[in-house]
């Protein structure tokens, strides 16, 4: 079975975005990096993207969560109430338990 | 008055198109060899215009409806956005739908930081603002200030939940059901949805 990744993560689990600067075309933006969440739902598997955009088929398939930060974590002056959240679509491979070395 | 007209003696407005940017001379290029090629006419490419353009947000105010007369329908809604939207009979195409409810509790506002991802089969093309980098950037940093711009303000009370559309999923609030509205059929209730209310940007006032 090749044409998609195993799920490692579930919804609830607590993850931290990957610091990475890899250049090309990224769907991970740059204020989400490094911060930590949770994951809200799987999305499915799809094509990864960093592949499609050069032309190649992005296959195996990459899990996609719905990854939910709290604004005063992303955003150390954050104005608004500390329940604010923001929540994004991160690929697994921009993903780790939140407790893992960096 | 003399027939020579001659714009010697008064400036002109400049025309904003008589220039062309890189990517405007590459889609013009592209489609004339296309339609040189046979590949498709000029037909093709107007009626797909045509049928882009008659995309708009009353498509996506069919479910926000449905959804504020059927407590069955909504919670499929909630649970997958694309199926039931197919349900109702939308062309949506591969969309991947998700559908965010507002409640007194919270308000749901939707961005795409890194271009304009939209849900453009249910809401038609993305305004002009939502491309922005300013809405872009600033959504997701201080989205209470940028709703206020809208003339939204949403109570401390209320959590602010916002979603950047970063990847493959598309985004549609369900705005909540104005008061007062008792009277209306579904049809009637589908003329008060906006798309402004159905991008979280602001509520439906009655």
């Amino acid at each position: 079975m090749t044409d998609a990744h195993t799920v490692t993560f579930r919804a609830g689990d607590r993850v931290r975005v990957r610091v990475a600067h890899p250049i090309g075309h990224v769907r991970t933006p740059y204020y989400l990096r490094g911060k930590g969440g949770v994951v809200e739902r799987i999305c499915g598997s799809f094509p990864n993207p960093e592949e499609l955009a050069y032309g190649r088929n992005g296959l195996p398939a990459r899990p996609l969560y719905r990854v939910r930060f709290l604004q005063r974590e992303l955003w150390p002056d954050y104005a608004g109430p500390p329940t604010d959240v923001l929540e994004a679509e991160i690929y697994q491979h921009w993903l780790q338990p939140e407790d893992a070395p960096p | 008055m003399s027939g020579d007209h001659t714009h010697g003696a008064h400036d002109v407005r400049a025309d904003h198109d008589d220039s062309l940017t890189y990517y405007q001379a590459m889609e013009i290029a592209v489609r004339e060899l296309l339609i040189e090629k046979g590949v498709l006419t000029a037909g093709d490419v107007r009626r797909q215009i045509e049928t882009m353009d008659a995309r708009g947000p009353q498509v996506g105010a069919i479910m926000v409806a449905r959804a504020w007369v059927d407590a069955a329908f909504k919670q499929r809604m909630l649970e997958d956005g694309s199926a039931a939207a197919r349900e109702l009979g939308l062309q949506i195409g591969p969309l991947k739908l998700i559908v965010v409810e507002n409640t007194p509790d919270v308000h749901n506002v939707v961005v795409c930081t890194l271009c304009s991802c939209y849900p453009r089969a249910l809401l038609g093309l993305p305004p002009d603002w939502y491309k922005s980098r300013s809405y872009r950037s600033r959504t997701v940093r201080e989205p209470r200030a940028v709703l206020a711009e809208f003339g939204t303000v949403i109570p401390d009370g209320t959590r602010i939940c916002v979603h950047d559309s970063t990847a493959d999923m598309r985004y549609l609030v369900l705005p909540r059901r104005p008061e007062h509205t008792e009277h209306l059929d579904e049809s009637g209730l589908a003329k008060l949805v906006t798309r402004d209310s159905m991008i979280g940007v602001s509520v439906i006032e009655t």
